[in-house]
């Protein structure tokens, strides 16, 4: 910051940029988790589905040196570990609360056990676009870089939104979701419904670990994710599970979780940790807000455990 | 089910061949032992399985992880220490259990309950041992009790679902640890490990006699005894489960249903403070990220695997202190990454839960008519 010149500004832009990179994650695991609820089962294990995905892709770009495929190889992990999910919870008598709590565990451990020898090299990363080229300033270019797939990301809330509303598809997840017995009626399995909206919300997860590793933190280490899963799905909670509403709330998000990284970049380091906890405290807060011991939250899927 | 149980130890004493119909009768006993036991040795062969893709004995494996959990005297302290953390750990799951909540923050509760403790500790020079540990035990209660507590004031007054508010609250409460070790707690002579001034080898709660285990292991023991009591023998507990069975059925018989959670939250909390104090108190000696050990999560199987029922607590505990004692010998011995650990602890997990669907279905313990 020596050539310096835009001072305080940093922080604003840092959050700005920060509100980009950190919220891909956000998106991407509120998405998926959204279809997964939709459907009328809740999917706490996403935690340790985005730390799998992101091992996964790791390990997968730094043997083949190829991110995309990484990125392919971390959907593909969260997929199975949603069918996982689906698979014991269309057992009789079992919880998906405590499933998705077991397989959190499960998944966390698995990838810091199978990541281990990952932690010292370096994989390819995934690339960025330079929206910031037209700057001269540093800063603003750096908080300009972005990568595709939060481009992707950007357009599949929209996408989510439509498919819910019109597609044969989005109708069928919303009936298992609102009245399992009406979609029965209806000649459908209500439990292969769910599984694949599982297994489609997992690979979503896994995508979402992919950036994590290999492009912002953008390396392995079993602090990579510290609750950024967990925090996605209270998000769908309030975003009412609609995807326009979860793209949104990914943005307040990052820009929360980027204030930490930004403000100890001019140098405010003695409340670090406590503005790292930052989107913590928000989510706390705004579930406080919104929720209502009274009612049920309007937009809640009937057959979702969490809301009854 | 408690007297199904005595009953069943006292007809087994009795004459456990000569009737008939025990095994029916007593089927519900049986399945609570039966059912988790067949799912601890599927994951554990599972958990073979999965070491063998990696070149590894799997009857080295369980060689080792017996070996190092319950082999020798050593081990078997080694054991019982880590098990202390995790009954209180447990109770913190398992008695909101009894009201149908699924509480997940008990390794929050843990770290707020050192950093009180620590506190109590460390305002308190001046003080005798035994008044120092005594304000130790409280502070860390306390600070744990309330922390669990404002999860289960969110469920009653914000209706804000207790799982996730409690998840949450474990970031917060490593943020405030790490805020509080690295500024204005933080020892100046601690530089790489930033930490807490130590809190004395005196105020120290030391081990139980003619052992290298901590006194932790009472503390666990008696409130885990004393959680039983409360919840299956006292008017309280009965109310607890009342409003866990049926909620509505218990506002119109007139319990206060806010209350309950407040208090039963209140006690989980408090034994996953206290469970932080023991680690500051006989392990640590002061309080750093250390402490994160991960003893809250696996707390969470350990009420699972228990049936959420205060005294199985204890044995799963035992069992669970014993599969993460013997981490540590898997690592030299075999070669195994520490979180091994962690993995079969995610299978336990996964296959517990798993085995909820066999439960009223064996064939065998089924009464005919």
């Amino acid at each position: 910051m020596a050539d310096g010149g835009i001072g305080l500004w940093t922080v604003p832009l840092a959050v700005f940029g920060g509100a980009i990179r950190v919220s891909t994650p956000f998106l991407f695991v509120s998405l998926g988790e959204c279809i997964t609820e939709r459907s009328g089962r809740i999917n706490l294990g996403l935690e340790g589905t985005l730390v799998m995905g992101a091992m996964s892709a790791y390990g997968i770009s730094y043997l083949s040196g190829s991110p995309w495929l990484g990125v392919l190889a971390a959907g593909i992990t969260g997929a199975l570990l949603g069918a996982l999910h689906a698979g014991i919870c269309s057992l009789p008598r079992v919880n998906d609360v405590a499933v998705g709590i077991a397989l959190m565990l499960f998944g966390t451990g698995l990838a810091f056990y199978l990541g281990k020898p990952l932690i010292e090299p370096t994989a390819a990363r995934l690339p960025a676009i330079d929206f910031g080229w037209w700057s001269d300033i540093a800063q603003v270019r750096a908080a300009l870089r972005i990568n595709v797939l939060f481009l992707i990301g950007v357009a599949l809330a929209p996408l989510l939104y439509w498919a819910f509303k019109t597609t044969r598809w989005g109708l069928l997840i919303r009936t298992a979701g609102e009245s399992a017995d009406a979609a029965r009626a209806m000649g459908h399995s209500v439990l292969l419904i769910r599984l694949r909206a599982t297994m489609v919300g997992g690979f979503l997860a896994g995508i979402g670990g992919s950036f994590l590793s290999l492009f912002y933190p953008g390396s392995w280490n079993e602090g990579l994710s510290s609750g950024q899963g967990i925090t996605a799905v209270a998000l769908v909670i309030f975003a009412r599970w609609d995807p326009m509403l979860c793209l949104w709330a990914s943005l307040a998000f990052g820009g929360a979780a980027a204030l930490g990284p930004a403000l100890q970049s001019v140098g405010m380091t003695s409340g670090y940790h406590l503005f790292n906890a930052a989107p913590y405290i928000l989510t706390l807060a705004i579930m406080i807000i919104t929720c209502s011991p009274k009612r049920t939250l309007t937009g809640a899927p009937a057959e979702l455990s969490i809301t009854r | 089910m408690t007297t199904d149980t005595a009953d069943s130890a006292a007809a087994a004493a009795i004459a456990p061949a000569a009737d008939p119909s025990f095994l029916q009768r007593h089927g519900q006993a049986i399945e609570y032992v039966l059912i988790p036991g067949a799912a601890l040795a599927g994951a554990l062969v599972v958990f073979g399985i999965f070491v063998a893709l990696f070149g590894k004995n799997p009857l080295d494996l369980y060689f080792y992880m017996y070996y190092g959990a319950f082999g020798t005297w050593f081990s078997w302290q080694n054991t019982l220490a880590r098990a202390a953390p995790l009954i209180l750990t447990a109770l913190c799951t398992a008695l909101p259990a009894q009201l149908g909540m699924v509480i997940i923050g008990g390794e929050g509760a843990l770290l707020i309950g050192a950093l009180a403790a620590t506190s109590a500790a460390l305002a308190l020079p001046w003080a005798p041992p035994l008044a120092v540990q005594f304000a130790m035990v409280i502070a860390g209660i306390i600070g744990g009790g309330l922390w669990i507590m404002l999860a289960g004031a969110l469920r009653q007054y914000r209706g804000v679902n207790e799982t996730i508010s409690s998840l949450l609250l474990v970031y917060i409460a490593l943020a405030i640890l790490n805020h509080l070790v690295e500024g204005p707690m933080r020892d100046p002579g601690s530089l790489n490990k930033p930490s807490t001034r130590e809190i004395g080898a005196a105020n120290m709660i030391g081990t139980i006699p003619g052992t290298d285990v901590h006194w932790g292991l009472v503390f666990g023991l008696v409130a885990a005894a004393a959680a039983y009591i409360l919840i299956y023998h006292t008017t309280f507990g009965f109310a607890a489960r009342v409003a866990g069975g049926n909620i509505r059925a218990a506002r119109i018989v007139g319990l206060s249903v806010g209350k309950l959670i407040m208090t039963i939250c209140f006690l989980a909390g408090g034994a996953a403070g206290l469970a932080g104090m023991i680690e500051v108190a006989a392990v640590q000696g002061r309080t750093n990220a250390n402490l994160a050990a991960g003893y809250g999560f696996t707390g969470i199987l350990v009420a699972f695997l228990a049936r959420q029922n205060p005294l199985a607590v204890i044995p799963v505990a035992i069992l669970l202190g014993g599969i993460s004692a013997s981490g540590g010998l898997l690592q030299r011995r075999l070669g195994l990454p520490d979180a091994s650990v962690l993995v079969l602890q995610g299978i336990i997990f996964v296959f517990v839960l798993a085995s909820d669907a066999l439960y009223g279905r064996i064939g065998f313990l089924k009464g005919k008519g």
